[in-house]
């Protein structure tokens, strides 16, 4: 691979030569693992492993899950419970693959913020934050479809509510909603269809996974610093990295395994705290729950999308301006949408030469607020509407989009940064002690 | 300051979750310490097999427990009843045959049938689609330490009646505290003191019947919950040991790229 010189795999004489030959794949083995990965990365680095083994965790119990469920509408809410009482092994099966999504969704949200504190997405790795936001946006649509197969009445109320958003398009989107129902409201047809793409998407991320794996690994990962790894000479790379084997690989699967200790507890002792009990209620299209929620990982966006109704003036403006065409249904559909297409458009819109928020004093603080900021619009989607959680939500959304589109590009102007270390390494020197002593 | 941040989201995060379902109105929920709750919790046999009475002698009038195997009463972590006596409590129970079509006595490999008659709800997992007390402000405080609290909701509307009645177009409902928007079409004295007669002696009182039957519907709900528990137990203590290994492991294999960190 292209990108900071290391040693590269020679194949001894015989088979591994023949084997070079023709088929470089321990070569590919080697250099993955053998990557040179900065040797300051903090625990806020172990995301990636997390993420990985979420998604092989989720397809695995998945395709086991799939063996024993049935997707039609008389038979979909007895299947599972099937598998929660007849299956071997079938209530942890199950209990993991749901938990699994809130672990690998609390795992994305760590794993963006990171990137966005250290500005990872920055320059030269803007594709490999793209493809990292449409995996997240794949995993939407993923745990969305899977969270309907259940049949439960948070399943077909949470399908009508965003199926129904397709339909606030204009001109075609009564036909593109009716389309992808399979009818016209959620039935079978649904069902089949969500059951299907539930199956395929994961393999589509996983592909992405792996085009995110390239992308970062030819141009290297980013660090605390911020500071690009010295290439020009193999002393200099080796002074500021390690070898990904055994260093990091070590590191990362202690923190899975602290990380596994706790989910498991969560699986084993509290399976249901994450749901909602509404979806042991079999799907009943004759009544409409109190309150219909989206799970905890999709509230800041639904957030956004509740927050633009008709009241707000902004909303009201676009509406006059447009002739009713944008009216506030597609509104809140266009923000919910803007507000992760803002997001993935960090590395075009941060206009600082620094990478590391650890260097920008005044860009921590406005970065503390949009963690406070998000953790808000996930409380907001959670209420049940009222004036309050309105003007909440407001001020929260206005935030969010105002962070990427105004903040960012602002503060690379305004803000004055601290001094950046000459490098890795002498990063490394100032906190810690050498080794030998 | 990132590790700050993050803590800080962590913590208002587990807060914030159980709020997504903070209860509607002001239904009032009793909290029951049963014998179930918390990690280590487990059924009582004993109440799960007079919680089974008073299913089968008073709430089987009108409910169902269609997901529920009769076999499983004789599966350990239940009621865990004798397969002989099973055998015979099934036999007591008529099931429409699914090839025959035709009426004949249960056996163990039978469901409970489902009771539509009277349009009550099935209770297979009532216990698991109905939520306590949430905890102060909607929190969720309160099922993160006890649990969702569903057999806690069902105690509390067993003896939550208060007696009054009124009907809307020709339907009578009974006013409960503990029912969301306080009027139910279940009626009024359903289950009263006294309504079975326990073997083991136990005082049938509305209160000991409201718990044993909340019990027993718990587990009815969740017939695996004594497994759930002991694999998350096993996950925890192998995950934790292998946590001592790695971080042992890791800091060996460091210290030859990391000394100490130096004071500022």
């Amino acid at each position: 691979m292209a990108g900071i010189p290391h040693d590269h795999y020679e194949p001894k004489p015989g088979f591994q030569t023949w084997l070079h030959n023709r088929l470089p794949v321990v070569s590919l083995l080697y250099d993955t693992l053998m990557l040179p990965t900065p040797k300051n990365l903090n625990w806020m680095w172990i995301w990636g492993i997390v993420l990985t083994f979420c998604l092989a965790l989720q397809i695995v119990t998945g395709i086991v899950l799939a063996m024993h469920y049935t997707p039609n509408v008389d038979l979909a809410f007895a299947s599972v419970e099937h598998i929660m009482r007849d299956v071997n092994g079938g209530v942890m099966l199950r209990y993991l693959h749901a938990n699994g999504a809130s672990l690998f969704f609390f795992a994305v949200y760590c794993h963006i913020f990171r990137s966005l504190y250290y500005g990872s997405y920055k320059s030269p790795r803007e594709v490999t934050w793209v493809i990292g936001m449409i995996i997240y946006f794949l995993m939407i649509a993923t745990a969305f479809m899977g969270y309907v197969l259940p049949w439960g009445q948070m399943s077909f109320w949470g399908a009508t509510v965003i199926t129904g958003l397709f339909g606030a398009i204009p001109g075609v989107g009564t036909a593109l909603q009716e389309w992808l129902l399979g009818g016209f409201a959620v039935g079978n047809a649904t069902l089949n269809r969500f059951f299907s793409l539930h199956y395929l998407l994961p393999f589509v991320i996983a592909g992405l996974v792996g085009v995110h794996i390239w992308a970062f690994h030819t141009t290297g990962n980013n660090n605390p610093t911020g500071v690009e790894v010295r290439r020009t000479s193999k002393a200099e790379v080796e002074a500021d990295t390690v070898p990904f084997w055994p260093y990091y690989v070590v590191k990362d699967l202690f923190a899975l395994a602290v990380i596994m200790m706790i989910f498991f507890a969560i699986v084993g002792f509290m399976p249901n705290y994450l749901g909602d009990p509404d979806n042991y209620i079999q799907a009943n299209p004759l009544a409409t729950p109190a309150h219909i929620v989206p799970e905890w990982y999709l509230l800041p966006f639904y957030a956004i999308l509740r927050t633009f109704d008709n009241t707000v003036w902004v909303v009201q403006l676009v509406q006059f301006l447009t002739f009713g065409i944008v009216d506030s249904k597609l509104f809140g559909v266009i923000a919910m949408v803007g507000a992760i297409l803002a997001m993935a458009l960090a590395p075009w819109l941060d206009t600082s030469s620094v990478r590391s928020g650890r260097y920008r004093p005044m860009f921590k603080a406005w970065f503390a607020v949009l963690v406070i900021d998000f953790v808000v619009l996930m409380w907001c989607g959670s209420q049940v509407p009222s004036a309050f959680t309105g003007w909440v939500g407001l001020i929260a959304s206005t935030y969010w989009f105002a962070y990427f589109l105004v903040i960012l590009p602002l503060l690379g102007v305004l803000e004055k940064p601290l001094l950046q270390p000459a490098s890795i390494e002498a990063d490394f020197k100032s906190h810690y002690a050498d080794p030998a002593e | 300051m990132f590790r700050k941040i993050a803590i800080s989201a962590v913590s208002a995060l587990t807060l914030m979750s159980g709020s997504a379902w903070a209860a509607e109105g002001t239904a009032q929920i009793t909290n029951v310490d049963f014998s179930f709750q918390g990690p280590f919790g487990k059924f009582d046999e004993h109440q799960l097999q007079r919680g089974l009475q008073v299913y089968t002698e008073v709430c089987s009038a009108c409910h169902g427990l269609k997901f529920l195997r009769i076999g499983a009463l004789a599966e350990p972590g239940g009621p865990n009843l004798p397969e002989e006596q099973v055998k015979a409590y099934a036999k007591t129970i008529t099931v429409t045959d699914a090839v025959t079509g035709e009426d004949r006595p249960a056996t163990p490999a039978d469901h409970f049938p489902a009771n539509l008659a009277a349009g009550a709800p099935d209770l297979s997992v009532m216990a698991k689609a109905r939520k306590g007390f949430s905890g102060p402000y909607g929190l969720g405080t309160n099922q993160l330490f006890k649990g969702m609290g569903g057999p806690e909701y069902i105690y509390s509307m067993l003896t939550g009646f208060t007696g009054e009645t009124k009907e809307i177009a020709g339907v009578t409902l009974y006013e409960n505290h503990a029912f969301p928007g306080g009027w139910m079409a279940m009626m009024n004295e359903s289950l009263v003191a006294d309504q079975v007669t326990y073997a083991d002696g136990t005082e049938a009182s509305l209160e000991n019947e409201a718990e044993d039957v909340s019990a027993f519907l718990m587990w009815a709900a969740e017939p695996k919950m004594m497994t759930r528990k002991e694999s998350g137990l096993k996950g925890v203590l192998l995950m934790g040991l292998l946590s001592v290994l790695l971080y042992l492991t890791n800091k060996r294999l460091w210290s030859k790229v990391k000394g100490k960190k130096l004071a500022h």
